[in-house]
């Protein structure tokens, strides 16, 4: 696969679909109202939106911490990926204890979890930090931690709710390039939340913009620039105005 | 020297606090505006002991000067009470003897009150309706004054170690419920939601997240219930004074003897077993979490 720039898939072949998913809180505030999207498998889908838009309901939906109160969501997956703002990393576990939590909680055998431990920590560019402590580490690795914990359980759909946004802009860009590594050797579904246009363009296949609450969604911007996509990319004119096309977007909502 | 655990030790124990406590900070541990080594020295050692020098001072002048001789044995002075109660070692060889016995009680309804008190804290975590039922009578067991219930726990229980042992129970049970039940239940939502997602049992959660997180407000229980746990074995040798005396049933006779040199000699041993088990479940707590668990430093 080069590019992202089809349309849309079909529902039947969606990894993770939305039709007109509404959220409302027992407080009476509507962070949904009626939300349409799709992921494909192996695609990698961004949204962006004003800060408060529900964009974090969406994935708490798609992963069920949450329930919607209307419409429907299908997501077909095997193994469902999740990382949180915060690494939300068990202090006192260290890299690799922490890297092999979640395989522990779905109780895979220990000789299977060992190998898959060790090559997420690979794959994440952390070998070597096995033995550290979690506040031995900067929020950079803190957060490849966290990503590595999920690749242990081999996702097929990967969900991400501003992983990075507390991290500086060096550590951002990054670990953006490692992500888009990680994706094009793994090839899940990915479904991105961000407030950074840039990061969205860099690492999507297509983008889809919020609204303000109550969250919908407003346009669809798709990306064609074909992976592995190269750090200078950012740099270009193609990829300066793709992020203009965006935040006209989302100055409009 | 200082005001001493036993004598202070009333039956209604001081109310224990909620909630994790940061225990009282050690002299001079802020060090706020001063740096390196003069500064560290001034407060590490020269304060805490110019503060000492001030105390005896005032004891000597209280002693001395306000008490006649004859009112002395209230407050002896200093070197009398370290000459009789100390250095004499026919006495101090008692003393220490009463000490091995405290210890004993001391230790025995603080390993009591850790079990239990974790127990119960796990359980009122697991099912609310066993925290609203418990919780309140937690709070009210560490209220009731212990004379009250010399009566009718000489009655089931004798007057001996069987006894002094429950006082100590009943008054170092209430921090550690407390303090687990708060770390317990501070586990960052995160985390719960990351072990949520994964279909997670309620004995896993506890087991690998729940517990684990609460080890540093448990431990800071322990240590709070280790200072109370030994305020419980003076006063409940107090009141049961059958079998091998301890360092209340000592403290009780020179009182009554009007003994007060070796009375005051046996506060500062009192004293100090409860300083030695405070720092000692300090180093206890660094040793099981200080690996990762770091309490705001300055």
């Amino acid at each position: 696969m080069t590019t992202t720039t089809e349309p849309p898939p079909a529902a039947a072949t969606a990894a993770l679909r939305f039709a007109g998913v509404s959220k409302r809180f027992k407080d009476g505030t509507v962070a949904l109202a009626g939300a349409d999207l799709s992921v494909a498998p192996a695609e990698f889908v961004s949204v962006v939106g004003p800060s408060g838009c529900g964009k974090s309901t969406l994935l708490r939906i798609a992963s069920g911490l949450d329930d919607a109160t209307g419409g429907t969501v299908d997501v077909h997956s095997k193994s469902l990926g999740y990382v949180f703002q915060d690494a939300t990393l068990l202090p006192w576990r260290n890299v690799a204890h922490n890297v092999g939590l979640l395989a522990e909680l779905e109780h895979l055998g220990k000789r299977e979890r060992q190998a898959r431990v060790a090559e997420a920590i690979e794959l994440v560019g952390l070998a070597g930090f096995e033995r550290h402590l979690p506040h031995e580490l900067s929020g950079g690795m803190r957060m490849r931690v966290s990503i590595a914990r999920s690749l242990v359980l081999a996702p097929d759909v990967f969900l991400f709710d501003e992983p990075f946004g507390a991290l500086d802009e060096i550590t951002r860009e990054r670990l953006n390039d490692e992500l888009l590594r990680m994706f094009i050797q793994r090839r899940f579904a990915a479904l991105f939340i961000t407030h950074s246009v840039q990061e969205a363009v860099f690492l999507s296949g297509r983008v889809l913009v919020m609204s303000g609450r109550p969250g919908r969604i407003k346009a669809e911007v798709a990306v064609p620039f074909a992976y592995p996509r190269a750090p200078e990319l950012r740099y270009s004119a193609e990829f300066a105005a793709l992020c203009g096309e965006i935040s006209r977007h989302l100055r409009d909502v | 020297m200082t005001v001493d655990s036993a004598t202070q030790a009333g039956p209604a124990a001081e109310p224990a606090p909620m909630g994790v406590v940061a225990t009282a900070p050690g002299p001079g541990s802020a060090g706020r505006g001063r740096s390196g080594l003069a500064g560290a020295f001034l407060n590490k050692f020269l304060l805490p002991f110019s503060v000492f020098a001030l105390i005896i001072g005032i004891w000597y002048l209280v002693s001395g000067l306000t008490l006649s001789p004859r009112q002395r044995f209230m407050l002896p002075l200093p070197h009398d009470v370290v000459r009789v109660g100390i250095l004499d070692w026919d006495n101090f060889s008692k003393t220490l003897e009463a000490l091995k016995y405290t210890v004993i009680v001391t230790f025995t309804g603080l390993a009591i009150s850790m079990v239990l008190g974790v127990l119960a804290a796990v359980l009122m975590n697991q099912a609310k309706w066993v925290e609203s039922s418990l919780y309140p009578w937690a709070v009210v067991l560490q209220t009731i004054p212990i004379l009250a219930l010399t009566p009718v726990l000489s009655f089931f229980f004798g007057f001996a170690l069987t006894s002094r042992t429950i006082v100590c129970v009943i008054i170092s049970f209430f921090p550690i419920v407390s303090n687990t039940l708060f770390g317990l239940q501070s586990v960052d939502r995160g985390m719960h939601e990351l072990f949520t997602l994964h279909h997670t049992g309620r004995f896993t959660r506890l087991w690998k997240l729940q517990l684990p997180a609460a080890m540093p407000a448990m431990f800071s229980g322990f240590r709070i219930a280790a200072g109370q746990s030994v305020i419980g074995a003076v006063v409940g040798e107090f009141f049961f004074k059958q079998g091998n005396a301890g360092l209340g049933t000592n403290l009780s006779v020179f009182a009554s003897r009007l003994e007060g040199e070796r009375l005051w000699a046996t506060t500062l041993v009192a004293s100090l077993l409860g300083v030695a088990v405070f720092v000692f479940f300090g180093w206890l707590s660094r040793v099981a979490v200080g690996r990762w668990y770091q309490p705001r430093r300055g």
